[in-house]
């Protein structure tokens, strides 16, 4: 171990290092969101009748159409990491902008959504289908305003020409992020909105 | 480390094209009465836009074992989470 000091400044370890650490922190969302998915599955085995009757009450067009928003946004950062690879700075900003903004049509849907069922008096506490509903889509909204920060942080440093196709370490990790809040909206939008 | 070439957009925006249409035949399908089938098809296709966004999006189609592991050992958890729970709440 004697070069291990040398080996911190390694550029490459650092990138290795980064997305370890990253993933580490994936596998603690994986068993929060984990530990509200096997409340869905418990209850939804125990109470059938009432997940088939209550889940007809959401829209699941408007919920098609954030997961098809959700997709793009995923994609764009897909866009975004492979134009800083290449040194376009600009065209990062670009695409992660893109990503913000879609991401904020994300929730806006999801205000409209939300508004929608206080308007017809459904409420966290309404019933068990609906306390879960809030609670992991709200969770969710959560990560997506995080990935809004995160994101627009890259954007920063971008701006300020501290990104390259040397170093794009934020923004790689900011994008592994937001794939992942991509992954369990994928999850969730089939799990409350299409299943009967 | 940097590959930023035009198979890699190539193959994104393949990617894209099947979520979009997974997502399309998941709610159509969802209008279809399959009984226990509806849930069988909508995890299936679920499963597999994950695994899409997870093995091209997030690369780990190119990542090294240490990495697969990081990714697979929570999902092992989980299922261990909610096997057990099951085992617990319906056994009661």
């Amino acid at each position: 171990m004697s070069g291990t000091s040398t080996e911190h400044h390694d550029p490459a370890v650092a990138f290795e290092s980064a997305k370890l650490g990253l993933w580490t922190f994936l596998a603690t969302e994986v068993l929060l969101f984990g530990a509200l998915f096997t409340a869905y599955t418990v209850f939804r085995m125990k109470y059938p009748e009432l997940f088939r009757v209550e889940h007809a009450k959401l829209d699941r067009v408007l919920g098609a159409v954030n997961t098809v928003v959700l997709i793009t946004s995923s994609f764009t950062v897909v866009l975004g990491v492979d134009a800083i690879k290449r040194g376009k700075t600009r065209l990062l900003e670009v695409c992660y902008g893109a990503t913000i903004l879609l991401a904020a049509v994300f929730l806006c849907v999801k205000y409209v959504e939300y508004a929608a069922k206080f308007h017809h008096g459904l409420y966290p506490r309404t019933n068990l289908f609906f306390s879960l509903y809030f609670v992991m889509t709200g969770l969710h909204g959560i990560h997506v305003l995080l990935g809004m920060g995160l994101l627009s942080y890259v954007i920063v440093l971008s701006r300020r020409g501290r990104l390259s196709a040397s170093y794009y370490t934020p923004a790689e990790m900011s994008g592994l992020y937001w794939h992942f809040v991509d992954l369990v909206w994928i999850y969730l939008f089939p799990l409350l909105y299409l299943l009967g | 480390m940097a590959h930023g070439t035009g198979n890699f957009r190539r193959a994104g925006i393949t990617v894209f094209v099947a979520l979009l249409l997974l997502t399309a035949v998941t709610v159509l399908v969802s209008y279809v009465d399959l009984g226990l089938w509806n849930a069988v098809v909508a995890l299936l296709i679920a499963s597999v836009k994950a695994s899409l966004v997870a093995l091209f999006f997030m690369h780990l189609k190119s990542e090294n074992r240490l990495v697969w592991g990081f990714a697979l050992v929570p999902i092992a958890f989980l299922a261990l989470i909610i096997f057990g729970t099951l085992v617990d709440t319906m056994l009661r």
